[in-house]
């Protein structure tokens, strides 16, 4: 049974004698129905069009499950919290599409190709720093997020599933941000994911062969870049898309927690009543 | 068997060999480089022996992977056979010349040797190493690794990597923060890539 409509969208009922059709004039006869407005019109074809989409789809439910949740009292602007990553995410998206039009993923032009983006494509510093510093931003804003869901409980029965594919995503991000610091192929990314690759070899007897698979072979090589490059813009945000739609699935399904301080409320109330 | 069941099982094993048919060489590909060893033994001139000398290092640039430009480029340090100061290992032919490599066994940051305390020094992370690369402080596992060296006309000539355990024994190349002593030796296989 999917949510009821918003008081402000549900269809209102006519007025009795106000649809026009065959009203009844003076003397018997029958006046004929005023014309339709430029905005009836546009009310009546946006409509049909949306009507027509219905028909095929049925979406309907699943929109209105989807939109018109009950949430329950005392939701606050630390609920926003998750919505502010998704959006984080897509700025990523977004700007990460656009980057990949000018960068070049080869170890001997991929440091020109980035700074050719800085200095002389057209607003190019200011996308790629939206890329930069978004990086930094969405983690932030994941470990707040966390953080708010670990303080308010939010993890508990019966959303402990959410909150695993919460951590899966955690450590995709996290990945992200070590494949994509080795692009802009300077000295310190490229020693810093020297140091990224040699701290996974250290893993006992897995962690050679991890590092190998990382730099394509025992040395950084000529493939290293274009294998973070492929992990990076290809592989790791295929999955994070898949994990958050099943993490946002999930919230709509469970919905969301009361802040932990209203349950003491509510107790209150009961002892009161007995 | 019923019919209902066979066609069922039917749709479900060919929808895995199709899934395994690509999946198998899709993975295969991937993983491929850690199983092969691209990188053929190139021996590189890097001066007549009388650049090097017993008692001091001198800085050589060499390339490791040539494909990538600077990238592939690094620093080495080189020193003449001291047969005062460095012992033979029974069953190991002994290098005419000692060439070190700067890449900490730590992490993998570049050292640079101070020739004022005989030293090998790391930036990142504070590892020390004595003059033949043995650990004195801070934290990498092992000594600084090692190549091959040999004399060809007159000319020293640098070959593969080794690393070595702190009795300065010769193991198949390593990547830095592998440990190579005791039992912790057997959590660090060497690999198929060296």
């Amino acid at each position: 049974m999917s949510p009821p409509l918003p008081r402000g969208l549900r269809p209102k009922p006519r007025r009795p004698g106000d649809n026009g059709n065959g009203r009844n004039g003076p003397n018997g006869s029958t006046v004929a129905p005023p014309k339709p407005t430029v905005k009836d019109q546009a009310v009546e074809g946006t409509a049909s069009a949306i009507g027509w989409v219905e028909e095929r789809t049925g979406l309907t439910p699943f929109l209105r499950f989807f939109l018109f949740r009950k949430v329950p009292k005392g939701t606050n602007w630390f609920y926003t919290l998750g919505s502010a990553t998704l959006f984080a995410f897509l700025s990523q998206a977004v700007t990460g599409v656009f980057l990949a039009m000018f960068y070049e993923p080869d170890p001997t032009r991929a440091y020109e190709s980035a700074s050719r983006i800085t200095n002389e494509v057209f607003l190019g510093e200011f996308v790629r720093g939206m890329h930069k510093w978004g990086s930094s931003v969405m983690i932030i804003l994941i470990f707040v997020h966390m953080a708010r869901t670990f303080f308010f409980g939010a993890y508990k029965y019966p959303r402990e599933l959410n909150w695993v594919i919460g951590v899966v995503l955690l450590v995709l991000t996290l990945l992200m941000g070590l494949t994509g610091y080795l692009l802009p192929f300077d000295q310190r990314s490229f020693w810093a994911t020297v140091v990224a690759v040699n701290i996974n070899a250290s893993g006992p007897l897995v962690g050679p062969y991890l590092a190998d698979f990382l730099r394509a072979g025992a040395e950084f090589g000529p493939t290293t870049i274009t294998r973070f490059y492929a992990l990076h813009m290809l592989l790791v945000p295929g999955l994070i898309v898949a994990l958050i739609g099943a993490h946002i699935y999930l919230v709509t399904k469970l919905g969301t927690t009361a802040p932990p301080w209203l349950k003491a409320e509510k107790k209150d109330l009961l002892t009161e009543e007995i | 068997m019923t019919r209902r069941g066979l066609m069922t099982g039917t749709a479900l094993a060919a929808g895995g060999i199709a899934t395994l048919a690509f999946s198998l060489p899709a993975l295969g590909f991937a993983l491929g480089p850690i199983f092969e060893d691209t990188t053929p033994t190139v021996w590189q001139d890097v001066g007549p022996e009388d650049d090097f000398n017993e008692d001091t290092y001198v800085p050589r640039v060499i390339n490791i992977t040539p494909e990538i430009g600077d990238a592939g480029k690094t620093t080495i340090y080189m020193r003449a056979f001291n047969p005062r100061r460095d012992k033979v290992i029974e069953g190991q032919d002994p290098q005419p010349y000692v060439a070190i490599s700067t890449r900490c066994a730590h992490l993998g940051c570049p050292v640079r040797y101070i020739q004022a305390s005989q030293k090998f020094v790391c930036p990142c992370h504070g590892g020390v190493y004595g003059f033949e690369g043995q650990v004195e402080g801070g934290p990498p596992v092992r000594p600084l690794d090692r190549f091959y060296t040999r004399v060809e006309l007159g000319r020293v000539e640098i070959g593969d990597r080794f690393s070595l355990n702190s009795d300065l024994e010769r193991f198949a190349p390593r990547d830095p923060s592998n440990h190579l002593d005791g039992l912790w030796q057997y959590l660090y296989p060497a690999r198929p890539t060296t």
